[in-house]
């Protein structure tokens, strides 16, 4: 429905993700998602906000094994994908607000998502 | 101060109509906390993208949710088709508005009739839900199905409408909006509606802001984060967003109401300006390596479609955040300090949807 | 028939079903449909249901849930899968966190098929169902006879 026309999607290093979130939390960008792909060794990050139905989209490529900072500090409304992030792909989250500790969601298969072997080849 | 005692809540309680569990920490009758946990309904879906190619993807993609199917399959489409650089024909966009806001005709009914069952007003609910047939009674003699369409493809939508469609569609809701004239008049006026409904559950605007809620629940607090607003047919078809000040249970109620009137104006306008044309364009070929989002205000709020191709038919992620996702720190801010009886029907008014939340 | 078959009462609990069948379930309830007049009350309370429907697909998290659900309700009981999900993990079953259909975790007597599963079906379904719980009734009533 809404053409988003301009598709902005920055690159941002895991440390920046705390104060970047800080900065937009004062600009008044409300959090929109989080999610995870996985990638040839590391775990890429798309975090989304929204603004006046303006949306930035930050990438962030956290390496296998690495820890982001939780943005929970400034939206604490993150903590639902925070927890789906954790226990999809493993990615470990510092200064959560609130951590359920791997136990959000309930799987048959320990982290589903998790590269490299859940990387999708090409063209499978 | 009494005591702290901790109730579990759900999956399965018999004033609950979604499988979510609760953690509600009480002081006497009064919570003081609410922890939700999910994952009874995960499936884990968005992984499928990798085993179905694109065009493939959307039946999956449908099936998030039984209610807003439709919306799911638009934004997906939506989002797919910005990837592949294709431009729909108006006619195809035109018709997705309209079964999209049947879409949410029909949600919305269902929606208040769950309300009035939770407040144990249930002949307002089988009225509620005997409106809502007719709805579906357009769905099932146009596409076949009653609550899977698969009525929105890549690309387009799957059939074109004949002018006896149209008329159809355009005289039912001639007829819901005749019983909806009574009905919300039952939600506005009903003293017993409004003893239950009035100054409960309020969410301020700060609230909404702070925890980014979307939809309904943000709509009733005065905050328009309604996508609709930024599409140019939508406008053209007599939108605009239905907004509510008081914050508490009434007015997320009402927005509910309006919206459905306002959806039934727009169906009518959609039936009166459809234009003329393709209603599909074919999609072949390999996805580009590139990400797009794409955004489809749901009845239940904005939700939010993600795909990134990697050069080969399947993509690498398709991934959608459903309104009912980011209204869950919404709902467990709302249950902080309410009544133990008054859980189940705050919990109903965010309009929950497990099923789309844990996809 | 007993009063039980006349007047049988469900329980419905949705394993993992995508909302489809479970407004479907309603919808049977509501009045189009309106299988109250035949004595059909959907109930919340698992110790005073006769009949089960469980939609969707189980998956490790529910299948406590389901089996505890089942456990508690008397004999006899009839356990009906409503849509392709409950019969055998449909348009699901290559998801990682699905384990199949119901009768992975509780015998099921009554297999309704359809995506959503339409209210007619799931009628019949749960009329299939009837006959079963007068069965298993009787059976109940000869096993008690011998003791």
């Amino acid at each position: 429905m809404t053409e988003e026309i301009r598709q902005m999607f920055e690159t941002v290093s895991p440390e920046d993700i705390p104060g970047m979130a800080e900065k937009l939390k004062t600009e008044g960008y409300r959090l929109v998602q989080l999610c995870g792909v996985t990638k040839e060794g590391h775990t890429e990050i798309l975090y989304s906000f929204d603004k006046d139905f303006c949306l930035r989209n930050l990438k962030v490529d956290v390496p296998f094994g690495q820890t982001v900072g939780s943005i929970t500090p400034w939206y604490w409304a993150a903590f639902v994908y925070e927890n789906e992030v954790h226990d999809l792909f493993d990615v470990e989250f510092t200064d959560s607000k609130l951590d359920y500790k791997g136990n959000f969601f309930r799987m048959s298969v320990k982290t589903p998502w998790k590269g490299p072997e859940a990387a999708p080849k090409e063209g499978a | 101060m009494g005591k702290r005692t901790i109730v579990p809540f759900g999956p399965q309680h018999p004033a609950l109509p979604e499988p979510v569990h609760l953690d509600l920490e009480l002081e006497d009758e009064t919570v003081v906390r609410a922890i939700p946990s999910i994952g009874y309904v995960h499936r884990g879906l968005e992984k499928l993208a990798e085993k179905r190619d694109y065009n493939d993807m959307i039946y999956v993609m449908e099936r998030v949710c039984g209610i807003c199917s439709f919306g799911h399959g638009w934004g997906y489409a939506g989002a797919v088709e910005g990837l592949m650089r294709v431009q729909i024909p108006d006619r195809a966009e035109c018709l997705r508005i309209m079964f999209h806001e049947l879409s949410r005709v029909h949600s919305h009914l269902l929606w208040l009739g769950l309300l009035a069952d939770g407040l144990g007003f249930d002949s307002l609910f089988m009225h509620c839900w005997r409106i809502r047939e007719k709805v579906l009674d357009v769905f099932e003699a146009i596409t076949g199905g009653r609550v899977i369409m698969s009525f929105c493809k890549v690309g387009g939508v799957r059939k074109d409408l004949t002018p006896e469609m149209l008329r159809m569609v355009r005289d039912t809701c001639d007829m819901i909006e005749e019983e909806m004239r009574k009905t919300a008049l039952v939600f506005m006026k009903d003293s017993s509606v409004r003893n239950r409904l009035c100054g409960t559950g309020v969410l301020s605007k700060e609230d909404i802001v702070e925890l980014s809620a979307v939809g309904p629940v943000a709509r009733g607090s005065g905050v328009n984060n309604d996508v609709r607003s930024t599409s140019p047919m939508y406008r053209d078809l007599g939108f605009s967003p239905v907004l509510y000040d008081e914050g508490d249970c009434w007015s997320r109620c009402m927005v509910r109401v309006d919206e459905i009137m306002q959806s039934l104006d727009i169906i009518r306008n959609a039936v009166r300006d459809l234009p003329d044309g393709e209603v599909s364009v074919p999609v072949k070929g390999n996805a580009p390596v590139g990400d797009y989002v794409f955004r489809v205000e749901q009845p239940r709020g904005e939700g939010f479609y993600y795909v990134q191709g990697n050069g080969s038919k399947y993509l690498s992620r398709a991934r959608v955040r459903t309104p009912t996702n980011i209204n869950i720190p919404a709902m467990t801010r709302m249950l902080q300090g309410c009544n133990l009886q008054d859980v189940s029907m705050l919990v109903i008014t965010i309009d929950p949807c497990i099923s789309c939340t844990e996809r | 028939m007993s009063g039980t078959t006349k007047s049988p009462w469900l329980l419905h609990y949705d394993a993992s079903s995508c909302n489809g069948c479970d407004i479907e379930v309603l919808a049977c309830l509501t009045p189009v449909y309106d299988v109250e007049r035949f004595g059909v009350i959907n109930t919340g309370d698992p110790k005073q249901a006769d009949i089960f429907l469980v939609t969707g697909a189980v998956n490790d998290q529910n299948k406590e849930v389901v089996k505890q659900l089942y456990d508690q309700m008397p004999e006899p009981k009839v356990v009906v899968a409503v849509g392709v999900c409950a019969c055998s993990g449909g348009i699901f079953r290559d998801c990682y966190n699905i384990l199949g259909g119901v009768d992975k975790v509780i015998p099921v007597d009554v297999y309704v098929p359809g995506c959503a599963a339409r209210p007619e079906s799931i009628i019949d379904g749960v009329v299939k169902g009837l006959d079963v719980l007068e069965k298993k009734r009787l059976k109940l009533r000869e096993e008690e006879g011998k003791r």
